[in-house]
């Protein structure tokens, strides 16, 4: 029998052209376009029979020089590049890069705009663990638990536009706040549609958990073991998954998230379904954050009263010369960082997304590096599933839900 | 902010760390001889328990004030110790083409990491054995987030690559030879 790495000659040998059963292994591509997998991966396999000898994952398809771009605009500029980065849960995003930069200079925002944060995250963190679920089942046969899914992700997103203008590129939030206060009445919308995504959640949760064949596909496929998912660098449910009790928001707590009462499930199988089953957990604590968020949160401010950071009032700039020189100067000069870097991790929907930020003073960053949790996950791939079916690859693709934005750059 | 972990550095290799410095948001950072980063490595996933790999990436100091332009490349590594709740942040210092020894083969998340900073700024990682390009194509030239790269840098379109990797199966496959 051929082994992993033997040369092959595609020329056949003459008893073969009257054998058609083939004993040498095969090389397929999955992808970069494949109806099974989301996102834009090339997956090299090489099979013997149905399982996977060697697998080589090629990526940078949807690479668009994030770092670049971000280097030569101000730092303001910078905000709508990380909408790109997870386009499932862009807030998270926005705001781990505002909260590094405002690390990096020393600023404390106001009370309110912590708790919009808060709220804006787990909106968009229930988004990407619905989505995760519901595609998983969609992926393995079962179509009615993602329309259920997608239902609840969409209110989340008719409530993001609410907030923020958009459905996907949000943009939301600026160094030293918020850009804008909370709609008029949009708690009270927040907390109806949070009454729905429960709903939504129960749905996926009793299609799927408990269903044979769905359980079959996940249970036992896609294994790490907790070394390797420290030593490949996992974060998030992937992590806790294996039993690693590692969570941004506990054990670093950022924003308000140490006074508000949340758990962080951990699982210990390692498997699929320990992190599909974790973000169905993970969605009911972040219902419960937000709605201990919309009752804690004060009035006031949600930026910082420092013109050298926040935009001045229109009325203050049209009558006023120091409104006007503010304006002026933040616009074309952009928000003064000062010199020095910075490394801050934030916990979006699928792991540490840390952010290492280097500035020479010049009002542009002069470094960028965002530490994809995705990456990390991608990385580990061949090892979960060398040596294992070809069919069980889907569920640990999409389990490990690597987002081809923030991977790729 | 704990320094568990570079105090230990500091007391038990003492010759491979060549600065200590705080940085303004007061983490504290180290900066370890390249010759000297896999024992430091193995040091901290042995023996201080620092066993989660984050991340790697570089920094190309062209363009920074004079003082700090040399050597040409910073490379970066943060690792976390879970139970500990703490980042270490370290760095190594490399001129154009100096060779850094890998890590790959302790922490294997560094393996595609490693491949990231060959990718962008051409580092070049000792003894990694497959360093190819991460998120460019193999026939692109140069590294594109290195300072002296033009940000419209566009390269034109490579020849195809010939496809040795598709099995058609015994025969002609209905292609007439």
């Amino acid at each position: 029998m051929a082994q992993a790495g033997d040369d092959y000659d595609p020329t056949p040998s003459e008893d073969e052209l009257e054998a058609h059963l083939q004993t040498r292994n095969m090389e397929i591509n999955l992808g970069p376009s494949h109806p099974a997998t989301h996102g834009t991966v090339r997956l090299k396999l090489e099979l013997d029979g149905e399982t996977i000898v060697k697998m080589d994952p090629e990526i940078g398809f949807l690479h668009r020089g994030f770092q670049k771009s971000c280097e030569n605009v101000t730092w303001t500029q910078c905000i709508p590049y990380t909408d790109r980065l997870d386009y499932v849960a862009s807030l998270t995003c926005n705001f781990g890069f505002i909260t590094a930069v405002e690390k990096l200079m020393g600023v404390e925002i106001p009370e309110r705009a912590k708790y919009i944060r808060v709220i804006g995250a787990e909106l968009h963190r229930i988004a990407s663990h619905l989505t995760t679920a519901g595609a998983l089942g969609l992926e393995l046969g079962g179509f009615a638990a993602f329309l259920y899914a997608i239902e609840g992700r969409e209110l989340i997103t008719d409530r993001v536009t609410e907030l923020t203008g958009a459905r996907l590129t949000t943009n939301y939030g600026r160094i030293g706040g918020m850009n804008r206060d909370l709609p008029p009445g949009w708690e009270e919308n927040v907390l109806k549609s949070l009454v729905k995504i429960e709903q939504y959640a129960a749905e996926v949760d009793g299609l799927l958990t408990r269903n044979r064949i769905f359980a079959d596909r996940v249970r036992g496929t896609g294994v790490i073991s907790k070394d390797d998912a420290l030593d490949f660098g996992f974060s998030g449910p992937c992590l806790r998954a294996c039993g690693v009790k590692y969570d941004v928001r506990k054990n670093k707590p950022y924003w308000v998230y140490d006074k508000l009462d949340f758990e962080v499930p951990v699982a210990s199988d390692g498997d699929n379904f320990a992190r599909y089953y974790l973000r169905v957990l993970e969605i009911e604590q972040s219902i419960r954050m937000i709605r201990q968020a919309i009752d804690m949160m004060p009035g006031g401010p949600v930026m910082v009263d420092d013109w050298r950071i926040a935009l001045p009032p229109k009325d203050q700039v049209y009558s006023t010369i120091e409104g006007v020189i503010a304006h002026f100067k933040l616009v074309m000069e952009g928000v003064p960082v000062p010199v020095g870097e910075v490394y801050h991790a934030t916990e979006s929907a699928n792991g540490e997304l840390g952010w290492y930020l280097k500035s020479d003073g010049s009002g542009r960053p002069y470094k960028v590096h965002v530490r994809a949790p995705g990456f990390q996950l991608l990385s580990a791939l061949p090892r979960m599933c060398e040596g294992r079916m070809l069919a069980d690859l889907i569920p640990t693709f999409d389990t490990i839900n690597m987002i081809g934005g923030e991977v790729e750059q | 902010m704990s320094t568990f972990a570079l105090d230990q550095i500091q007391q038990q290799l003492p010759d491979a760390l060549v600065e200590r410095y705080v940085d303004r948001a007061g983490d504290a950072w180290g900066v370890i001889k390249p010759e000297r980063i896999q024992d430091t490595a193995r040091l901290l996933k042995d023996k201080l328990g620092f066993r989660l790999f984050v991340s790697m990436d570089a920094v190309d100091r062209l363009h920074l004030p004079p003082e700090e332009q040399s050597p040409r490349f910073e490379v970066l590594y943060f690792i976390c110790s879970p139970e500990r709740s703490e980042h270490v942040r370290l760095k190594v210092r490399a001129d154009e083409g100096q060779e850094v020894p890998t890590i790959r083969f302790i922490y294997q998340g560094a393996n595609w990491a490693e491949r990231f900073v060959w990718d962008f700024y051409g580092v070049p990682f000792k003894g990694h054995g497959d360093l190819r390009r991460m998120l460019m194509y193999e026939e692109f030239v140069g590294h594109a987030l290195r300072k002296d790269y033009p940000l419209r840098g566009r390269q034109g379109l490579i020849a195809e690559r010939p496809i040795k990797d598709i099995f058609r199966g015994p025969g002609t496959n209905g292609v007439a030879e």
